[in-house]
């Protein structure tokens, strides 16, 4: 078991026959994910990778039985991709482009939810169940299948982290990187009950970062609803107030969203929070004995 | 990205908000002859892109000419935190009978614009979030819906009794909003919104900040945008694909995504040292980006050491080892430059810097410790944080 993806995810590519598409849907299917088509208009009836490429997410969906989407599309056109991919029946969206205008998402939102839509992102990695499905732009051979999982809202930092899992012998269940920017898909609440509910999931790594305060509700839902134990890393305790570190999420302003405060929450309710990232193993191995 | 005070004014009037007379002002000579324009009472402010500017004295009542004019010689070329004051206004002294706060901001929960309202206007929102929350009431839109004229009202009917202020205040609601919408928003505050002695509402104050995902579709916002010397290197960064933002420290920091730069600045201050930047070269692996983000980690004096703290996703270590080849033949720096490479291409990477005098370690906690004994092994001023 896992959350979200595995065996029996069919997988399509939008902007498949971009730069970052083609190479990744390549990478992924090299990984085992079962990629069953590809969408970019003008240019159906076209194979990349031997996969098949439609005009539509309709014709892709009707054509192959797709229920999870991955999009690369440029930024300006993501937030249609992804109400397209809705429309569509798609059950499971990631959004990988970068630079999503804010209220392109705000003006999603309501649609997804209409139609009960799951999003990942955008300006995420995307997520892995390893040996089942990968399905981003994470390195997949530094994954290993476990008991793990884990959600991050940022990329290299969870590369970071799950190899220090791998190495210490801790394998991941799925491992979901959920994005930097302030209005995004799925969060910590939706995964960690998705994690507590998955039978194969023995505990959970949250990663989290300055700005906004979803660390600080996360905290209180796993007080209030989260059995397994939980270990934490918040990124940016150095950073200055009123910049934004590379994510549009990651700004300190006034006062509220700054690492101490987010460590301050975590710990108030039980859970533990590494001061760097080569501690993680050790506190979950000490909170699964 | 920010605008000014005067700015923000010209949109909101452009929308047919109510805001005071006011002029913008670059000199003794403009003050005068816009005190005649306007008539007196006024109120010089100052024109920066922060926050603050009462307290900083930037802002200035004047009953006469000549203290306004008294103003205006204190108020420019005044330093308000890092910014100094080219220009001001002169704006309307006009009598206040009550100031409220409205503004209007995007909410991470409910993924919609939030509008903020209180009675405690005049304020620092922040001050009245900490000591009095329940003074501000919170109004998600929804998206679909927009601001209905019901939700303008409902909000108004909570800061105003009289109706006809009411009706006033639903129409600024609805304006507000449009704008925010319009120009792709991350702030939009009228701060103190005020009731006058005649009993009209005006704007007296405005501030707004935009989406930098969205500037691209923003010519006219993009066209106002006045970055400081620290923002224009951070914007030059920005069009070569990377994002820099400069500290105080010595450590120069040359990593690849986001979370782990500030993993990598949390790990330095947590050995002793200070970062000198965040530098994320993000997911491309191209030489010329390794390059250009040594030239630029470089030009910052107070780097007296470089960490470069890649993990390969996307990113290939080879490709940063041969683009950081390159750049030292370039450049040809004496500065000591500790590297880590894991991930993809990692063995490759490390092959190619084997014949080099960098310092290569396995782990970021050690990229840390290593860089900090480096500087420490050398007299040095040390920049706390």
């Amino acid at each position: 078991m896992s959350i979200l993806v595995n065996k029996n995810t069919k997988l399509i590519v939008q902007g498949i026959t971009g730069r970052d598409g083609s190479f990744h849907s390549w990478k992924m299917k090299e990984s085992g994910t079962n990629i069953v088509g590809g969408v970019t208009p003008g240019k159906g009836g076209q194979t990349i990778h031997d996969i098949p490429v439609f005009d539509t997410v309709e014709e892709a969906v009707k054509a192959t039985g797709a229920n999870t989407s991955i999009i690369f599309v440029p930024a300006p056109l993501a937030a249609d991709a992804i109400l397209e991919a809705s429309e569509a029946g798609i059950e499971l969206v990631i959004a990988i482009s970068e630079g999503v205008p804010t209220l392109d998402m705000v003006k999603v939102t309501p649609y997804l939810k209409k139609k009960g839509t799951k999003l990942i992102g955008p300006n995420c990695p995307g997520l892995i169940s390893p040996d089942e499905s990968l399905v981003g732009i994470l390195p997949g051979n530094i994954f290993l299948k476990g008991k793990i999982g884990l959600m991050s809202r940022s990329g290299t930092l969870t590369y970071e982290m799950v190899n220090q899992l791998t190495t210490s012998g801790l394998g991941q269940s799925t491992c979901v990187g959920i994005g930097g920017d302030p209005v995004a898909g799925l969060y910590y609440q939706e995964l960690l009950q998705m994690f507590e509910d998955d039978p194969e999931t023995e505990a959970i790594v949250l990663i989290g970062e300055i700005g906004g305060d979803a660390e600080e509700r996360a905290a209180q839902y796993i007080k209030e609803h989260i059995t397994k134990p939980v270990v934490a890393f918040i990124a940016g305790q150095t950073a200055p107030p009123g910049k934004r570190m590379g994510h549009a999420g990651a700004i300190i302003s006034s006062g509220t969203g700054t690492a101490e405060e987010k460590i301050a929450a975590f710990e108030s309710v039980g859970v533990p929070v590494a001061r760097k990232p080569s501690e993680i193993p050790e506190l979950i191995k000490k909170l699964l004995n | 990205m920010k605008i000014h005070e005067y700015q923000a004014r010209e949109i909101f009037a452009r929308y047919g908000i109510p805001v005071t007379d006011w002029v913008l002002c670059y000199n003794e000579a403009e003050v005068t002859a816009a005190v005649e324009k306007i008539g007196l009472p006024v109120v010089v402010k100052a024109q920066v892109l922060t926050g603050g500017r009462g307290k900083a004295g930037g802002v200035k009542f004047a009953t006469t000419l000549e203290k306004a004019q008294d103003a205006t010689r204190n108020i420019l070329g005044m330093k308000i935190k890092e910014y100094t004051v080219e220009k001001l206004i002169v704006a309307d002294g006009v009598e206040i009978k009550s100031e409220f706060y409205v503004g209007l901001t995007i909410d991470r929960i409910s993924k919609s614009v939030l509008v903020m309202a209180s009675k405690e206007g005049g304020m620092e929102i922040e001050e009245v979030a900490k000591t009095n929350p329940d003074a501000i009431l919170k109004y998600p839109v929804d998206p679909d819906l927009g601001m209905t004229p019901f939700l303008a009202r409902k909000i108004a009917f909570a800061l105003f009794d009289d109706y006809a202020l009411v009706k006033q205040a639903a129409s600024i609601l609805q304006k507000l909003y449009q704008i925010f919408i319009d120009t792709d928003a991350t702030l939009v505050e009228v701060n103190p919104l005020v009731i006058t002695d005649k009993d009209e509402l005006y704007a007296i104050d405005g501030k707004m900040t935009f989406d930098d995902n969205a500037l691209y579709r923003q010519k006219e916002i993009y066209a106002l945008n006045e970055p400081t010397e620290d923002e224009l290197k951070e914007i030059q960064a920005k069009e070569k694909g990377l994002s820099y933002i400069r500290l105080d420290g010595s450590i120069g920091c040359m990593v690849n995504g986001a979370g782990l730069a500030m993993a990598t600045m949390d790990m330095i201050k947590l050995y002793g040292g200070s970062p000198a930047n965040f530098l994320d070269i993000g997911g491309s692996s191209n030489p010329r980006k390794v390059i250009e983000a040594m030239n630029l980690l470089l030009s910052d004096k107070n780097v007296k050491v470089v960490m470069i703290n890649i993990f390969g996703g996307i990113t290939r270590c080879d490709d940063v080892a041969k683009g950081l080849l390159i750049a030292l033949e370039q450049i040809k720096t004496s500065i000591p430059i500790v590297i880590r490479l894991s991930g993809t291409n990692a063995k490759e990477g490390l092959e190619i810097l084997k014949e080099t005098d960098l310092t290569v370690v396995e782990t970021m906690s050690e990229a840390a410790q290593k860089a900090i004994s480096l500087i420490n092994a050398k007299p040095l001023k040390h920049t706390a944080i």
